[in-house]
């Protein structure tokens, strides 16, 4: 008993993902372990560690006592963990990491002991060709029915037999509405002379490409050596307004107003803009991209089926909404909607309006020739 | 210094053994298989497909990563001569005048490094940037009238790897300076040798295993840095470190980023090789 | 430390009699000056840091206001005191075996010439070329293939691993030049070979050994590539953590930690300094006297 509710109030300031105020923490402390040892006494006279779960249907198996959770940092509500613990009796460890190759990296050589990972899709493509990931038995999560459409039948998991989302965004532009008073949404921005010094660009191969791509009216995706070169030209071109290349600094370069124009995420814009309420975020009118971070199940994780079950949890409309309104990026799950916050919900910067999202597309992972662009972008950084 | 013990060849190989039983376990092996992956190659995913090839190699002389190599042993080496004449005024300030303070003063060289890495990067940020303290400063006495950009530059990235690296300049320098026998200078002042000259003529030739340590210490790591540069530095300041943790990771070609890795350790090796050699091996056996 | 011969005594003494030539003296003050200057370059960034661990705002970015809110925050927030804990034991085990198996490693290749000794001396820097995530991705595939779980014992095991090449080279440096005829001196008056070292050549090289675990020590707790890929669930040490949080901001909560281990460095060295009354180790060396 002890032990739940210390790590029942472990899970409550790590899903924070930042400070509580005392007032605030005594009060869910103190009514989540009432729930706590309310369902731990419960557990306890149900004869042991196993309990079975009401929410799925078919499938069925015993619970694990814990289970291990890999998690991009703050990305996570503060109830989320602790009203599933509540729930399941299950104790959750929460682990985080900061960037989908350092998880890949980490994967590929072997670690395992994690039951639920969250990579981005094209880092879906790439763990099924390295054969890292285990097939969802979705009879355990129905409720992957509250998704809509267009995430069911995404292009690097059709069926979500390997995925369920967590969450979605855009790439664009944060830009500084008063430093940057004639803002176009367009790449060419980030071209701009007028603005030298004060430019970031993402340190990411393919996204930086991407740009580029879009605003020479390719496909990101393309495998055209001349396309690339072209682009590669373009992005050279670019280098003497650039302050640097960053995928993370940048939000606090926007707040600080040390950059002015920076390619970014759009969740990440939108915590500049909690600072600095100059900073808005915008989708470029030649296109973009859209990425969707997935909950995925890799190989040899020990509990599998009490990751399905958390899956389906998470799938659960309030939790869902939950999520949402506590990152400030959207939700894949439809049915979600009703409890997000309507200033999410209407805000353009979080969910673009139909025309902007017919621009988007996803980032697809390309095999072989994905050494075009290494090559590329390693020539980019020396020259 | 080294003489032969025949006899206590026993007892050498006892005191080694912990050591290089580590080492070979848990670093020489773990290295073979990095190496059985350099001539493989990159598979569509990713993965390595072992075979036996040089190209990675090959592609590791490419005359176009020679702008990154050249650079990174540039910034290192001036940072290496910056932490130079800053530890070594610094290790022989406390291993003469320390007294008995001397400990409190070493300690006092190591405690900026009990913090987070991240944090002190970030607060050389907070620093550097154009509105950063040192920019508020200039422009508030009016030595200036717009920001400096010094963040985001080559400079700001020595000046990263000379902070990062201080202490491993300076406790060596220390550890060799403070068994020095200062009659020796004393001796050399009373024979009407000005200070220069005796640092010059006696001081430095005795600390030079001091020297020599913390130039490899310094050097080596920072040829591989790749967090400095990346959180300091601009979009020109690429160093060899970022190029390979990019190919274990964005780029996930580990067959050619071990090809890279064992190119750059075995130009490290040689190098340090003719350097001991040069600068008095006898010292150091 | 060698035990100076009493004839530095008495010059010594002879020395701080005379006057130093102006040149001399004013160079003294030069040295202190620019000491302060070093130790000024040293603690900047800290100035800044601990300012902003007071800092009201969510990121490290500008200063909003003065506020204890990430002190409060700190204490109670379990995850971030259990890392800084995990990542001390860490850091202060593997210290203590690198520094042990350095210096007698150390000892070996100054002491002794014997076959294999240019091989163990080449050895010893292969730790230092090697790039961290070569080393870290090489060690996680070992304990992979070895079938190793990782844990708080790999962790340990991986950062030995590249911080007792540090140590060596430190000690080494002390060691060189060490004059076998005090060793030898010893013996002759009836020592025995463990004697010896412990009562003269081990307090010879101990400012060595202490620079060199020192070192050991930053290297271990300040260690991010290696430790991300070879430690289990769960394990999270400090600077993981961290570099977790950089993606959404890293609170000076994170300060408010530094500034918490700065004290608690600060205040165990006080506390060591005076319950010892001194240095810790003998002098038996003079100081030059200005």
């Amino acid at each position: 008993m002890k032990r739940l509710d210390k790590e029942l109030r472990v899970m409550v300031v790590d899903g924070l993902g930042g400070p509580m105020t005392r007032r605030g923490f005594i009060k869910r402390a103190g009514a989540a372990g009432l729930l706590v040892g309310a369902s731990g006494f419960l557990a306890a006279c149900g004869g042991g560690e196993t309990t079975t779960t009401t929410a799925a249907g078919g499938g069925g198996g015993e619970l694990a006592k814990e289970l291990y959770f890999y998690n991009w940092s703050d990305y996570i509500a503060e109830e989320t963990i602790p009203t599933f613990q509540d729930e399941f009796g299950v104790k959750v460890v929460y682990d985080n990491y900061s960037s989908n190759d350092t998880l890949l990296a980490k994967l590929q050589s072997g670690a395992t002991g994690y039951d639920i990972i969250v990579p981005t899709d094209y880092m879906i493509t790439t763990m099924l060709g390295l054969d890292l990931l285990q097939e969802i038995d979705l009879a355990n999560v129905p409720n992957v029915a509250n998704l809509y459409q267009r995430f069911r039948e995404a292009p690097f998991d059709p069926g979500n037999k390997y995925s369920i989302p967590w969450q979605w965004g855009t790439t664009g532009i944060g830009y500084n509405s008063v430093k940057v008073p004639d803002f176009k949404p367009s790449w060419d921005m980030l071209w701009d002379e007028k603005y030298k010094g004060k430019i970031t660009m993402m340190n990411e191969i393919r996204d930086v490409f991407a740009v580029a791509l879009f605003r020479l009216g390719y496909s990101p995706n393309t495998i055209d050596p001349k396309e690339i070169e072209e682009a590669k030209q373009m992005l050279i071109a670019q280098k003497p307004v650039l302050k640097h290349y960053t995928s993370d600094t940048y939000i606090d370069e926007l707040a600080s107003e040390d950059s002015w124009l920076s390619h970014g995420w759009s969740g990440d814009v939108l915590q500049a803009q909690m600072e600095n309420e100059a900073v808005l975020y915008a989708v470029p009118e030649e296109g973009s991209l859209t990425w969707v971070d997935c909950m995925c199940i890799p190989k040899g994780a020990p509990s599998k089926y009490t990751a399905e079950v958390f899956m389906n949890y998470i799938q659960q409309p309030e939790v869902a909404a939950g999520i949402t309104n506590y990152v400030y990026y959207a939700s894949p799950n439809e049915k979600a909607e009703e409890f997000i916050l309507p200033e999410i919900l209407d805000d353009p910067q979080i969910y673009p309006p139909q025309e902007v999202m017919d621009k988007l597309t996803f980032l697809e992972e390309l095999g072989t020739d994905t050494e075009l662009y290494n090559a590329a972008y390693q020539e980019l950084r020396a020259s | 210094m080294a003489r032969l013990r025949g006899h206590n060849f026993v007892v050498a190989n006892l005191l080694m053994g912990p050591t290089m039983l580590w080492l070979v376990l848990f670093l020489i092996l773990p290295l073979g298989v990095i190496l059985v992956y350099s001539f493989g190659s990159r598979g569509t995913y990713g993965d390595v497909i072992l075979g036996f090839s040089f190209d990675n190699y090959l592609r590791a002389f490419n005359p176009t990563w020679l702008p990154i190599i050249l650079r990174s042993f540039g910034f290192a080496a001036v940072a290496t001569i910056l932490t130079l004449l800053l530890g070594y005024p610094l290790a022989y300030f406390i291993a003469v005048y320390g007294g008995r303070r001397k400990n409190i003063y070493l300690i006092m060289v190591m405690l900026p490094f009990w913090t987070s890495y991240l944090i002190r990067t970030y607060s050389w940020i907070v620093i550097l940037r154009s509105q950063g303290v040192i920019n508020t400063v200039l422009m508030w006495t009016h030595l200036t009238s717009n920001p400096i950009e010094i963040l985001n530059t080559p400079y700001s990235v020595i000046l990263g790897l000379t902070y990062g690296f201080l202490p491993f300049m300076t406790l060596p320098l220390y550890a060799s300076l403070e068994k020095l026998d200062k009659s020796l200078i004393e001796a050399a002042w009373d024979l009407g040798a000005t200070r220069f000259w005796a640092l010059m003529k006696v001081t430095i030739p005795l600390s030079l295993p001091g020297i020599i340590a913390g130039t490899l210490l310094t050097f080596i790591p920072a040829v591989g840095d790749f967090i400095t540069p990346d959180l300091l530095g601009g979009p020109n300041t690429m160093m060899i470190g970022n190029l390979i943790q990019q190919q274990f990771l964005s780029a996930r070609d580990w067959a050619y980023g071990s090809a890279l890795s064992f190119s750059l350790m075995a130009i490290l090796l040689l190098g340090i090789f003719f350097y001991v050699r040069k600068a008095g091996a006898e010292n150091l056996a | 430390m060698s035990p100076s011969t009493s004839s530095s005594t008495t010059t010594t003494g002879a020395v701080a009699r005379r006057r130093k030539p102006r040149d001399q003296r004013i160079k003294g003050k030069g040295l202190r000056a620019y000491v302060a200057g070093v130790y000024a370059f040293l603690f900047a960034p800290i100035v800044v840091l601990v300012l902003f661990s007071f800092n009201d705002s969510k990121r490290n970015a500008t200063w909003k206001g003065f506020t204890l809110k990430w002190y409060d925050a700190l204490f109670h927030d379990q995850p971030v005191l259990d890392s800084l804990w995990l990542t001390l034991r860490v850091a202060i085990i593997a210290t203590i075996i690198a520094t042990v198996f350095g210096s007698f490693a150390a000892y070996a290749l100054t002491r002794y010439k014997f076959r294999g000794s240019g091989l163990y001396n080449g050895a010893i820097y292969v730790p230092l070329v090697i790039p961290e995530i070569v080393f870290a991705v090489a060690l996680l595939s070992g304990f992979n293939a070895a079938s190793v779980g990782l844990s708080m014992k790999t962790v340990i095991i991986s950062h030995v691993a590249f911080m007792v090449s540090f140590v060596i080279v430190v000690v080494k440096a002390r060691m060189s030049g060490f004059d076998n005829a005090l060793e030898e001196a010893a013996m002759d008056l009836g020592a025995n070979e463990i004697q010896t070292f412990v009562y003269v050549t081990l307090p010879f090289m101990l400012p060595g050994i202490m620079a060199g675990a020192l070192l050991a020590f930053v290297l271990s707790f300040d260690d991010f590539v290696i430790t991300f890929f070879n430690s289990g669930v769960g394990n999270t040490t400090l600077p993981l953590k961290v570099y977790s949080m950089v993606k959404f901001g890293v609170t000076p909560e994170i300060n408010a930690i530094s500034v918490f281990m700065l004290l608690v460095s600060i205040l165990m060295v006080l506390a060591s300094y005076k319950l010892q009354g001194g240095p810790p180790t003998v002098v038996v060396k003079d100081k030059i006297k200005e």
